[in-house]
């Protein structure tokens, strides 16, 4: 079914409850659905829904951005890739362009992989999720949204509406990165991304790291980011941001990497993310 | 709802109006192959990753077995029976033959409408762009450097025609 409101869709998750699953860009219910990975009784389509499915950026309130709105638009926007530097580069690597023409940001915040590449992006850019339910609307953190491999604070009758990104002033750049060992189409090992704001003597006013692939969850890397604040934007502040995320990092051994492995990958990412971010508020 | 009730749908394929049932559960790609004949977009993994089955849905290529079927009301649909123009190969379509860029051909359908897809966008495409670009589509006959080629080929007959 496909309803034309957001209270219809709360109403039909409130009766089916998690028989119930929400269909936006298809690329993860679709597989999962299929291979047997989740189960549902009814299939709703979000996408016919205009806030779920629309974006609008002001230099007051910063970004909003639908639940359903497909990762092309924010890579492709000449405006918002800019400023928005950590979320066009995590879009334009989410699968390959077949997947970026239909999987939206707010799909892969709900999916909730420990490796999603939007997640480290949105946290670093401190953005909030908002979500209805059968009791009105609520805010949460994206920081806060994942509560484990697949699982996520929604509860009976929630979903996710939108996602509110502060606006960019000058002086603020971000970015984020990967490491995977082909150039493409790959799950990450570790995902870094970072945000900075710059003062006006060049210094680091505010910053903030988030890390993926380390933890059950998506982190924000605390100590990390507060360490930058004041300093000057040098290798070596970087390389001390890395060591002390480096601290937070408790990731799984499998195929794609061992924990030393992807410990060591997040000084690394760190120091490169926070470079390109710099960079990018340099000349914004 | 039911499983099995089968939906109405009005789309437009290759510039023509269509209408087809199919059951909500059905993707794109199994109402192209099973309901509507085009067998051109092929199922390799069934899961997003192979490109195999790539379509352009309203201009942007995508993965139809991650499409629904009912998804695409109202919708414009091209698949690789729509790239050539009546008699005449796409030029994609003349240059991987010219260039061998193609093996088993599995992958082939789904290499052809993402590769137009992006030459339309920008025929002088570099080799990154090209190769990033194609990199939801994967030939396991590994021809990637003949398919790149290919559609470079292709771009540069795109631009001189142009």
């Amino acid at each position: 079914m496909a309803p034309q409101s957001v209270s219809e869709v709360v109403a039909v998750l409130s009766e089916h409850g998690d028989r119930a699953k929400l269909l936006a860009g298809g690329t993860d219910i679709i597989v999962q659905l299929r291979e047997g990975l989740r189960e549902a009784d009814v299939v709703v389509d979000i996408k016919k829904i205009a806030e779920v499915t629309s974006f609008k950026y002001c230099d007051e309130n910063g970004l909003s951005l639908g639940a359903a709105v497909a990762c092309y638009n924010l890579y492709e926007h000449p405006q918002l890739s800019k400023l928005y530097g950590a979320l066009a580069d995590s879009t334009h690597i989410i699968g390959g362009w077949q997947i970026q023409s239909r999987a939206s940001v707010g799909g892969n915040l709900c999916n909730a992989s420990p490796a999603a590449d939007s997640i480290p992006a949105l946290i670093a850019l401190n953005a909030t999720a908002v979500i209805a339910g059968p009791s009105g609307e609520r805010s949460v953190a994206v920081e806060e949204f994942c509560t484990g491999p697949g699982r996520n604070v929604l509860e009976n009758g929630e979903l996710l509406v939108s996602l509110q990104i502060p606006a960019q002033g000058a002086n603020c750049g971000s970015a984020y990165e990967r490491f995977i060992p082909r150039n493409e189409m790959d799950i990450a090992v570790v995902g870094v991304g970072s945000w900075v704001k710059l003062a006006d003597d060049g210094t680091i006013a505010e910053a903030k790291i988030g890390l993926g692939a380390v933890a059950a969850t998506p982190l924000v890397a605390e100590a990390a980011s507060a360490s930058l604040i004041g300093k000057e934007p040098t290798e070596e502040t970087f390389a001390a941001a890395g060591e002390l995320a480096k601290q937070i990092a408790t990731p799984i051994s499998d195929m794609r990497g061992t924990d030393e492995y992807r410990t060591h990958l997040v000084g690394v990412l760190v120091k490169r993310t926070l470079t390109t971010a710099v960079e990018r508020a340099q000349s914004s | 709802m039911s499983a099995s009730k089968k939906v109405h749908v009005t789309t437009t394929i290759n510039g023509e109006s269509t209408d087809f049932l199919c059951e909500p559960r059905h993707s794109l790609l199994e109402v192209l192959r099973d309901n509507l004949g085009l067998t051109g977009a092929k199922e390799g993994c069934n899961n997003g990753n192979c490109g195999a089955c790539t379509v352009l849905l309203n201009g942007r290529p995508v993965d139809s077995c991650l499409v629904l079927g009912v998804e695409v009301e109202g919708a414009e649909i091209e698949t690789v029976e729509g790239i050539a123009c009546s008699s005449n190969l796409h030029p994609v379509q003349e240059c991987f033959l010219e260039g061998a860029a193609l093996q088993c051909g599995i992958c082939t359908p789904g290499f052809l409408v993402a590769s137009k897809a992006l030459l339309d966008k920008d025929p002088n495409a570099s080799e990154e762009t090209i190769r990033f670009d194609l990199s939801g589509n994967l030939c396991r006959c590994t021809g990637y450097d003949k398919i790149v080629r290919a559609v470079q080929a292709a771009g540069q007959q795109m631009s001189a025609e142009a």
